[in-house]
């Protein structure tokens, strides 16, 4: 088929990410030269759906949050938690400061969890030239076991509020089935102290590797929580000056399809946004604290930033952060915390948006009279973040040249992909996709 | 079975899912390091390797199939496996997207998707089992590294892996955790579903929600006149039962007679 002037490939399945996407590149065949070159890579996604829209239709406030855990095994809280808030804000409850911040350290254990997964396990083995972690720890153990340790660290404050750390069962509306016993947080601290010191290690470390200075315009959106880095609390403000509360998120996000493709796109008030740890960072480093920012600072990289090659970076300053933070809460847990507030039946329309570890989650409810939900819409990190990766791909390959050979394409196209530390099974979901139209 | 100095190679796939079951893997932390001077992962996308036709000797399959692509996928791992486990409430029975089964074929897709011919998804999702013979299969929503360790070191050391078939209520004693149900009434189906969790739920102070799937000889109508008893309407019943496995036949089955009960066929 060499005459057709377009020609697509795919490469069947991305490595270290989570779900099923795969890269498809189109080449243009010129007539006269006889030359072939790549003209787009794409990130496709063949994730099966699952219709979670439905499966949550007709379903009560607890069989929600259990249902919505399944969308995802890696930030099963975060949906959980959205979930929660969702419905705890429709029946009128407000949390007691204790019960926030247990939620509070639940997140920094989903944070901890899902970014050592993404940095040591699927994205350091591209800075360091290894195939996978195994290769890695064969040439490295100390730093291989570094990481899992930090890692077992976050699964273990999941287990600690929710029995086990995938698809936790302690997250109820009001609150908590049951929290921990006093022991079980003293042992969480001694933990967190032991891994402290391997986590601070990460930053100057992510620091040093050699990435690309590229620099792109995005805008970074995340919540604002004025007086603490931003997890489940807070407005969703940008860079470019949106402030808005969670209900107002669907009239300024806006989705669309593009032709011939299968993804599906959003825009913030018209701008192509990034949410995640590098979005988060770029908004809220402030109020980072003191030890942790002369930490940031003796890196030499400095926040805002427009390169993405940071959100490596940035995920190891929040690992490092939610660690610290977990600890702090943890050694000062109020006294007396009962394990949930009563709440009266929701009715009406429940949303709530969260900082999941990949960015921006936001939920909403159309709840019955008897509180069962008629309609569910969820927007998952991934599905707001994947104009920029198409943009990033599409940039990339212009920096790499025409002349640039297809393997080194695909390499640096990959690279780029993990970076955002996609997650396909979320963002499939709810991704729409379009029929494939023959050009009139 | 006969031992032999070669590594045995070892397959993770992935059908619609949520990836939670992968991370009894990734999960095990230096046991996975350990593992891997034991095994080569010859194909494990989530991790590293990419060899998707590769000929292994265990092929662990997460997921449910839920489109065309997904039946050819699943035969193809079958022909090329000596062995097939299937890991997860998904691939075991269709996972909790299998609630699409029970509904108007095809109705959700268009219902959701503005372009449903080009899902290619099927009207049911199904169990690997209904496609291909699997040889061991282990239950759980997710399932955890300690059921993955065991399955593997039975096979390696040439005997049958044992999958428990328990009900939660006996793990749930012998933690001597206080019945949930008998002495607070709230609705637990630890008497019909598989152990294997640890009895997390009650541990919690709630009921099991069956993530385990059904145990041996479940005594499913037996479970639903009590949660009656406690005063719960059909439909809240049937949604029990209708849930994360509602692809397991015991609880299909019932889930869909109290269902029949409801007047307004919720």
């Amino acid at each position: 088929m060499d005459n057709d002037p377009v020609e697509t490939k795919r490469i069947p399945i991305i490595a270290r990410v989570e779900g099923k996407g795969s890269l498809e590149i189109t080449y243009r065949n010129d007539p006269q030269s006889l030359r072939k070159t790549i003209d787009q890579v794409r990130l496709r996604i063949f994730e099966p759906p699952r219709l979670f829209e439905k499966i949550l239709e007709g379903r009560e406030p607890q069989e929600v949050i259990d249902i919505v855990a399944r969308i995802c095994g890696i930030c099963p809280a975060a949906y959980q938690v959205t979930a929660a808030k969702a419905l705890e804000s429709a029946a009128g409850i407000s949390l007691s400061p204790g019960l926030q911040t247990f939620r509070r350290i639940l997140t920094c254990g989903e944070w901890i969890e899902s970014h050592s997964l993404h940095f040591h396990l699927l994205a350091a083995p591209d800075f360091l030239g290894y195939a996978d972690v195994l290769e890695w720890a064969k040439h490295d153990p100390e730093a291989v076991e570094a990481g899992f340790r930090i890692h077992a660290v976050g699964n273990g404050l999941l287990t600690l509020l929710g029995g086990r750390s995938v698809h936790p069962v302690g997250v109820r509306v009001g609150g908590f089935h049951r929290l921990p016993s006093r022991e079980a947080c003293q042992r969480m601290v001694e933990q967190i102290r032991e891994v402290l010191p391997l986590a601070t290690a990460l930053i100057p470390w992510a620091a040093g590797f050699d990435v690309p200075r590229t620099t792109r315009s995005f805008t970074s959106v995340s919540l604002r929580d004025p007086g603490h880095y931003p997890m489940n609390e807070g407005r969703i403000a940008s860079d470019r000056g949106l402030d808005i509360p969670p209900d107002q998120f669907e009239h300024h996000i806006r989705e669309f399809q593009v032709p011939d493709s299968t993804a599906f796109y959003s825009l913030m008030d018209g701008e192509i946004a990034l949410v995640g740890p590098l979005a988060r960072l770029n908004l809220n480093s402030r109020w980072l604290p003191p030890d942790l920012l002369d930490i940031v600072e003796k890196t030499g990289v400095t926040f805002p930033s427009a390169n993405l090659w940071h959100g490596f970076l940035a995920r190891a300053i929040e690992i490092r952060y939610a660690l610290g933070e977990a600890l702090r809460l943890l050694s000062e847990l109020p006294q007396d915390v009962l394990p949930f507030v009563p709440a009266p039946p929701a009715t009406g329309v429940a949303i709530a948006a969260t900082e999941a570890p990949r960015g921006l989650l936001w939920h909403r409810y159309d709840l019955g009279e008897d509180g069962r939900v008629e309609k569910a819409r969820i927007i998952p990190p991934t599905s707001q973040n994947q104009s920029l990766i198409e943009e990033d791909l599409q940039q990339s390959l212009l920096e790499a040249g025409p002349g640039a050979p297809e393997e080194e394409i695909l390499r640096r196209s990959e690279r780029i992909v993990r970076n955002y530390d996609p997650c396909i099974s979320c963002a499939t979901h709810f991704l729409k996709l379009t029929r494939k139209e023959t050009p009139p | 079975m006969t031992f032999s100095d070669q590594r045995w190679r070892v397959a993770v796939h992935k059908m619609g899912s949520c990836d939670g079951c992968q991370l009894a893997f990734l999960n095990m932390g230096a046991g996975l390091v350990l593992l891997s001077r034991r095994v080569d992962f010859v194909h494990f996308p989530e991790m590293g390797p990419v060899n998707p036709d590769a000929r292994v000797d265990i092929a662990f399959v997460e997921g449910s199939i839920g489109t065309a692509d997904d039946q050819e996928e699943i035969h193809r791992i079958r022909a090329n496996s000596r062995y097939l486990i299937t890991i997860g409430a998904c691939a075991t029975a269709g996972g909790i997207q299998a609630l699409r089964n029970g509904t108007r074929a095809g109705a959700w897709p268009s219902a959701i998707y503005p372009s449903p011919e080009y899902l290619n998804v099927l009207d049911r999702s199904t169990a690997v089992a209904e496609e291909v013979s699997v040889d061991l299969e282990l239950w759980g929503c997710p399932v955890n590294s300690r059921q993955i360790e065991e399955a593997l070191q039975s096979l390696l050391s040439g005997a049958a892996p044992r999958e428990e078939t328990d009900r939660v209520c006996l793990e749930c004693k012998r933690r001597q955790q206080i019945c949930v149900m008998v002495t607070k009434g709230t609705p637990c189906l630890g008497p019909v579903t598989r152990t294997g969790c640890g009895a997390i739920c009650p541990a919690f102070d709630r009921g099991c929600y069956g993530c385990y799937g059904p145990s041996e000889n479940p005594q499913t109508h037996l479970m639903g006149t009590r949660f009656a008893g406690l005063g719960l309407l059909p439909p809240e019943i049937a949604r029990r039962f209708l849930f994360i496995t509602s692809g397991a036949p015991a609880f299909g089955q019932e889930g869909n007679q109290w269902k029949k009960e409801d007047p307004h066929g919720q």
